[in-house]
């Protein structure tokens, strides 16, 4: 393999990997805010339960999403280094925005919230997990405006061969990050929705079954908070992707073209639900089997019978704006597929939530053993979604790492093969590829096992308020940390 | 002043304040073994980083988010040059990130074992390191026409870095030790007291032969001799302070130091960022900044922003400014890996 492929299939490996915890830190954030919240209003003991006890998990989680986020700012520069030099001018303000701004406000905040129940007043300890919600959210916001321009350079022009800024209001309200970020922070709020509900609904049918009502009554509502979140979340997802789509046919209409596997231009194009092809990426070589008539018209502009430009004659008008000899498609199976498991996988855990809406209605409690499996096996769908969305995403956008604004900033585009590193070797990529993978791999065993573990717990018989508003804590006695690593 | 100069002088703020700060939790991570002889123990030594390691270590990525953004040549040559070196640092900042937040996780001897191990050659890994690159960049490197970097991994390891990497091991060791002696409370306060103490005799020797060397051989400045004079008059000053115990004192002279240590590293590089063999082919704060236009925005961002930062994180500080010791640990709130109860 060259440098390109193994660089690729590195930014890849780590992206997708580094995913995995960072929706659920950002929706999972603010669901523990509003948890401490009502315990602050309420006083309710069983509310700081839950607190700590989602607390331990999403700190677990945390440390992960930290650790593997380092990679992320260095690699663009260790692999990429072509492509930095081409961007930098605009690319590397967000990502410092991103550290000074957000970066610094979840770190700081987080230690305090952890370490400091009993050192800081009730009102002060619950700001600073509102903190760290806001500043997880924000960071997406920053890091989705740096890769926005990827997929729809604006606010820039080209001087010398390399872009440089020219509006950074222009690029920090981008119409693709107005419409990416939404679409992220409601994916992340699914995910940690269905993280907290299907936990909860465990716990509380085990709870039931062991005949420990008012444990099964504490989870219950927690259950309830998370599906909610993932109502919220998953109607989000809709409107928000819908959004996204209209805009994607017009700025990235190839990426479109291949999701839909549609290879010829047409009026009225048919939603494919189910296409088989052979392998060698040729657009003819694809069949549809099952197919909506007009639904991928109506997707992209509202109108069942609006025309649409297929692969064959974007590749030609292409060829005439960039050059010939450059297949400007992505991997068709790749951007086809992800697109569907994308949205398929996203609708199911909506669904799931519906059913556990139906199952809990008017204070019922479900006890059946599969409605405990369910809940379990719902967690990991939202986490697969949002890999098959960003693998649709980047995939697709292929073979360019800075696709063209179709209306136009001239010369502002690159070539993925054009960004990568030529100091570096391709043994130099696979030493650090094998390394990440394999720390990775090893990382993502602990992490899971001690989820798992923390999962299964359950939530502390009892916890006690030691915040230095409580009368009982008297200021200034030399007792033990309230809590230590 | 040139925008692109206060740019290359806000990125020295930013890795002094990575260096400060991060500086005394590496130390504290690498004495580990050495202060902490028993578990509680080591839970007393990593407690007094525990709320404020994340924050420090976030230091590090705006030093290189700001010079991605403020200097994108700079970021695509030096990290890109600088590549196993810079593997070898992120490997161990993951495992010793993860480390902090899973030790107490589980309540098992092995499993804490496992996470010390970690965290000490997470800690020492980096330490090395980072002396050994700013070895490097103050010595120059192989950059060709297009200012790529050319001279391979084992041309990093030359003696006048090594020796750098030495001086951050020996300067983040001393500083580590005088932090713990700041922050703990009995039997740990004095012992670390007295190696802080034997430590800042060798980190002066070290230090200041790195210092004279760096700015004898391959200063671009003279005034840089006043940053020399600075750091070393500094570390004899905490030899002094470690000797009588003046932990503030020695806190902040450590801290004086690395200032110096800082102000040297980037004074003798400019008006270059990357300094060539061929000095033609340097990376300087012109050919390898951004436009202005960037830069002007970065300025707002970093002036508004830093300040409010500082502020917050110097909070935190105060939030967490009694000493703790072994009576200070609570018992082990840990899991086992099985679970018992019902």
């Amino acid at each position: 393999m060259e440098a390109l492929d193994l660089a690729r299939w590195q930014f890849g490996i780590t992206t997708v990997y580094h995913f995995i915890f960072v929706p659920l830190t950002i929706g999972l954030a603010p669901l523990i805010a509003i948890m401490q919240t009502i315990w602050y209003r309420t006083g309710d003991e069983r509310w700081l339960r839950l607190t700590k006890f989602f607390g331990k998990l999403f700190l677990i989680n945390f440390a992960i999403g930290v650790a593997t986020g380092i990679v992320q700012e260095f690699q663009f520069g260790m692999n990429w280094s072509e492509y930095s030099r081409f961007v930098g001018d605009v690319f590397g303000a967000p990502l410092a925005m991103e550290a000074l701004a957000a970066f610094f406000i979840e770190s700081t905040f987080l230690g305090l919230w952890i370490f400091g129940w009993d050192k800081l007043p009730k009102k002060i300890h619950l700001a600073t997990i509102w903190l760290v919600a806001f500043a997880t959210n924000l960071s997406a916001y920053f890091i989705l405006a740096a890769n926005s321009w990827m997929q729809h350079p604006v606010g820039a022009e080209l001087v010398n061969g390399r872009a440089q800024m020219t509006d950074i209001g222009a690029v920090l309200r981008n119409p693709t990050l107005l419409a990416a970020f939404p679409h992220t922070i409601t994916a992340a709020l699914l995910t940690a929705g269905t993280f907290v509900a299907g936990i909860a609904a465990w716990l509380m049918v085990r709870a039931a079954r062991g005949k420990r009502l008012d444990l099964a009554g504490l989870y219950r509502p927690a259950v309830v908070l998370g599906v909610i979140a993932m109502l919220v979340g998953g109607v989000g997802l809709g409107l928000t992707g819908d959004q996204q789509a209209k805009l994607m046919f017009k700025q990235q209409p190839m990426k479109m073209a291949a999701a839909e596997a549609l290879c010829e231009s047409t009026d009225s194009a048919s939603f494919s639900i189910l296409a088989i092809g052979d392998l060698s990426n040729a657009c003819t070589g694809v069949t549809h089997v099952i197919q909506v008539p007009g639904l991928t018209s109506f997707l992209a502009s509202g109108s069942f019978s609006s025309h649409l430009d297929g692969v064959d004659t974007l590749q030609k008008s292409y060829e005439k704006k960039y050059g010939t000899g450059q297949n400007y498609s992505p991997n068709l199976a790749v951007t086809y597929w992800s697109f569907r498991l994308m949205i398929g996988l996203g609708v199911g855990s909506a669904a799931l939530a519906l059913a556990a809406l139906w199952l809990m209605r008017k204070g019922r409690f479900p006890t059946s053993r599969w409605f405990a499996r369910l809940a379990i096996w719902a967690i990991p769908t939202p986490f697969l979604a949002s890999s098959f969305g960003w693998v649709f995403t980047e995939m697709g956008r292929q073979p360019w790492i800075v696709a063209p604004n179709p209306t136009g900033i001239d010369g502002i585009w690159l070539l993925t093969s054009r960004g990568v590193s030529t100091v570096v070797s391709p043994a130099e990529i696979i030493i650090s590829m094998v390394a990440f993978t394999l720390l990775y791999a090893a990382l993502a065993v602990v992490w899971y096992k001690l989820m798992h573990r923390y999962a299964i717990e359950g939530v502390a018989d009892s916890e006690k308020d030691v915040s230095p508003d409580n009368p009982d804590n008297p200021d200034g006695a030399d007792r033990p940390l309230s809590f230590a690593y | 002043m040139e925008l692109s100069t206060v740019w290359f002088l806000l990125i020295a703020v930013l890795w002094t304040g990575y260096l400060v700060l991060e500086g005394f939790d590496f130390g504290v991570g690498m004495l580990l073994p050495i202060l902490g002889r028993k578990d509680t123990e080591r839970r007393v030594l990593i407690n007094t980083i525990g709320p404020v390691w994340d924050g420090n270590e976030v230091w590090l990525l705006t030093a290189g988010g700001a010079t991605f953004a403020a200097f994108p040549e700079w970021y695509a040559t030096l990290f890109s040059g600088f590549y196993l070196a810079l593997l070898l640092i992120l490997l161990a900042l993951i495992v010793r990130v993860v480390s902090f937040e899973w030790r107490g996780k589980i309540n098992d001897p092995a499993w804490r074992r496992r996470a010390d191990l970690a965290i000490i050659i997470g800690s020492w890994v980096p330490s090395i390191l980072w002396g050994v690159a700013f070895g490097n960049l103050v010595r120059g490197v192989e950059l060709d026409k297009a200012h790529q970097y050319v001279g391979g991994f084992f041309a990093l390891l030359n003696p006048f870095a090594l020796l750098g990497g030495a001086t951050t091991l020996m300067i983040f060791l001393t500083h580590g030790a005088i932090y713990l002696a700041l922050k703990t409370e009995g039997d740990i306060r004095e012992r670390a007291g007295a190696l802080a103490s034997k430590l800042s005799i060798v980190t002066v020797v070290v230090a200041g032969a790195f210092a004279v060397w760096a700015q004898v051989a391959y200063s671009r400045n003279t005034w840089t001799w006043a940053a020399v004079v600075v750091a070393a008059a500094a570390l004899v000053g905490v030899v002094v302070a470690t000797r009588l115990r003046r932990e503030g004192w020695a806190f902040l002279l450590s801290a004086v130091a690395i200032v110096g240590a800082v102000v040297l590293i980037f004074g003798s590089l400019y008006p270059n960022v990357m300094p060539a063999f061929v000095t033609a082919n340097s990376l300087t704060v012109t050919n390898a900044s951004s436009s202005s236009y960037t830069l002007t925005v970065m300025t707002w961002v970093a002036v508004i922003l830093t300040p409010i930062v500082l502020l917050y994180q110097g909070w935190t500080y105060w939030v967490f400014r009694k000493r703790i010791s072994v009576t200070s640990i609570p018992e082990h709130t840990g899991l086992t890996f099985e679970r018992t109860s019902a």
